[in-house]
């Protein structure tokens, strides 16, 4: 705990525990919200952190960023010790809280970043030299000079990542960042994300979208109930869990349920079997294979791919786990 | 917030200074834009604010038109303390007085990005906020201190300059720090700011008033644990020349500023306390 000695990774982490006092009733009791975190993340890489609500996520990132003490284990965030060296870890690390603006909601984007600049104590140089490649990169042109409280969900969001990322840190924690946001702006966010990680940037992300583990992690931790469940790659994970994707099918005329198809198992039919439910492991099989043996005997005419739900994964490693 | 005192050892130092104070006067400038930028509204709030302090001024004259004296002063008297006591709590509220909303940003979890900024939370809050309005009441207090000084028969010199001085000056951080004690508290009552404002705005309207009309056990509470009592009572009896109730002598006038220094030391105690409360450090 004493050590403040960079070795090198960017977050560190071990038997990292905290605890609350809840009130339950008249009574109090004890609840852990993070139990025993061991985890070492290195500088580049870009790591999904997902969890049901009230898994501890959230308590997690307080204590790498020097908000909570940890009860119990110690934590080094950029070769910093959170709590004590709080103002210079400030400097290296970038946070988006989804709820909690960084912004000024009553003055405009503009003269947020203005302020930010001066509390980074970026020089007149970088800071026109960064706030323009954000704007151009978040594509803030249109609305800079618009107060925060008149931005759309999307614009305001934007205008946090810029924020939080106006002093180049090293490391970038986004809560929920996509989250209320349509799929064209997931998209951009998403392709932004990935241009900083070329630059070097760590991520740490917590989110409800698969979608944004699948585009944007290389690795995913679990945590549930405080405790590490899982550490590895999506497909890792899938294979763990054994998450299956779900094909649904559209058929031209009713049909019985199409059982015994090749990688792919029934789910459900509706309307007579004009629509069925087919489950498939993306490890042994694809959705076209899938599409192929149903279309051998039916004609589709429609069909959707449903992603494995984050929270369905976090159940099954609770239920493989016990 | 500039650091009383330092040294001037070249331009280096003052350019330090200059940047280390960067984002505090980057926060207040604009905050000071912002509630100029809507004329009406503005002017408004300050009509607003003025009228509060001459309601408590009429409030004082009132009372003097059914007695002659009270605790010992005249009214012109009684006008040097309400003037000292409002002028020092106004400018005190105009810079301190929004850490009234911590509870707000507690409850929102908005205290939160606070700790990913490189300054201490505490600067970050006191100047985070300016409430330009109350430079209205403080003209009014000002007001009524020009009228008390010149009608309350205080013999001008160097020692009334110096304890006028030390008093303002005082007066205004004892009460800042009332600020922060406040907000300290805050950390561990969530819904108590009724509590804490019954101190703070009582300890306000207790410094206005005369402190030889106190019981006992209010001299001690106001006297001395919270000194309201030394940012205006004790400096304008011992402008006055007049002799100190019981436990309150007239040479404490000379004093203000270890009152000041005291309820610094507090304040930042149970900031300091509600703080380790909120990261849950113990303590």
């Amino acid at each position: 705990m004493t050590s403040a000695v960079n070795s090198g990774a960017i977050i560190e982490a071990d038997g990292l525990t905290r605890e609350f006092r809840v009130r339950d009733g008249k009574r109090r009791r004890l609840l852990t919200a993070v139990d025993g975190l061991t985890v070492r993340i290195e500088p580049g890489e870009s790591v999904g952190y997902i969890g049901a609500n009230g898994a501890g996520k959230s308590t997690t990132i307080k204590m790498l960023t020097g908000i909570l003490v940890p009860t119990a284990g110690s934590v080094l965030t950029c070769g910093l010790r959170p709590v004590q060296d709080r103002r210079r870890l400030a400097r290296q690390v970038g946070v988006v809280f989804g709820q909690r603006s960084q912004l000024w909601w009553d003055l405009p984007v503009r003269e947020s970043f203005r302020i930010l600049a001066a509390i980074h104590a970026l020089t007149r140089a970088e800071e026109s030299d960064r706030t323009a490649e954000l704007v151009e990169q978040l594509e803030l042109g249109g609305f800079l000079s618009v107060p925060v409280r008149q931005l759309s969900l999307g614009q305001r969001m934007r205008a946090e990542i810029a924020a939080a990322l106006l002093h180049s840190p090293r490391l970038v924690i986004l809560d929920e960042p996509t989250i209320g946001l349509d799929v064209l702006s997931k998209q951009r966010l998403r392709e932004f994300l990935t241009g900083e990680r070329r630059r070097g940037t760590t991520l740490l992300l917590t989110t409800h979208d698969m979608g944004d583990v699948e585009r944007l992690c290389d690795r995913i931790l679990v945590i549930d109930h405080g405790r590490l469940a899982y550490d590895g790659d999506l497909p890792g994970l899938s294979r763990t869990v054994g998450a299956e994707r779900v094909l649904v099918v559209d058929l031209a005329e009713p049909m019985p349920d199409l059982t015994g198809l090749d990688g792919a198992r029934h789910l459900s039919s509706e309307a007579d079997g004009l629509r069925q439910r087919l489950a498939f492991n993306a490890e042994q099989t694809t959705a076209a294979k899938v599409l192929a043996a149903v279309s051998d005997q039916a004609e589709v005419l429609d069909l959707t791919v449903e992603e494995p739900d984050i929270e369905d994964v976090v159940r099954r490693i609770y239920a493989a786990g016990r | 917030m500039a650091s009383a005192g330092a040294p001037v050892t070249g331009a280096a130092e003052t350019a330090g200074l200059r940047e280390r104070l960067r984002p505090y006067r980057a926060v207040l400038a604009s905050r000071a834009r912002s509630q100029r930028a809507y004329r009406t509204s503005f002017a408004l709030d300050l009509g607003s604010s003025a009228l509060v302090g001459v309601v408590e001024l009429a409030e004082v004259w009132v009372l003097f038109s059914n007695v002659t004296a009270l605790g010992g002063m005249r009214f012109n008297q009684i006008l040097l303390v309400f003037g000292l006591a409002d002028l020092a709590f106004s400018l005190a509220d105009l810079s301190f007085g929004h850490l009234d909303n911590l509870p707000d940003f507690l409850r929102a979890g908005t205290l939160d990005v606070f700790y990913l900024r490189p300054q201490p939370i505490l600067l970050q809050l006191i100047t985070s906020d300016l409430s330009l309005r109350r430079l209205a009441r403080a003209a009014v207090g000002a007001a009524a201190l020009g009228i008390g000084l010149a009608t309350s028969g205080v013999s001008w010199g160097p020692r009334t300059m110096v304890l006028l001085a030390l008093g303002l000056v005082s007066g205004y951080a004892t009460f800042a720090a009332l600020f922060v004690w406040a907000a300290g508290l805050q950390f561990f009552l969530l819904d108590g700011a009724e509590m804490t404002n019954a101190f703070v705005y009582g300890g306000r309207y207790a410094a206005s008033q005369p402190a030889s009309v106190w019981s006992r056990p209010l001299k001690l509470i106001f006297g001395f644990f919270f000194p309201m009592a030394f940012t205006a009572y004790l400096p304008a009896v011992t402008m006055l020349g007049l002799p100190g109730p019981d436990w309150l002598p007239a040479w404490l006038g000379w004093c203000t500023p270890a009152a000041a220094v005291w309820s610094w030391l507090m304040g930042l105690l149970c900031w300091r306390w509600g703080l380790r409360h909120y990261q849950g450090g113990g303590g």
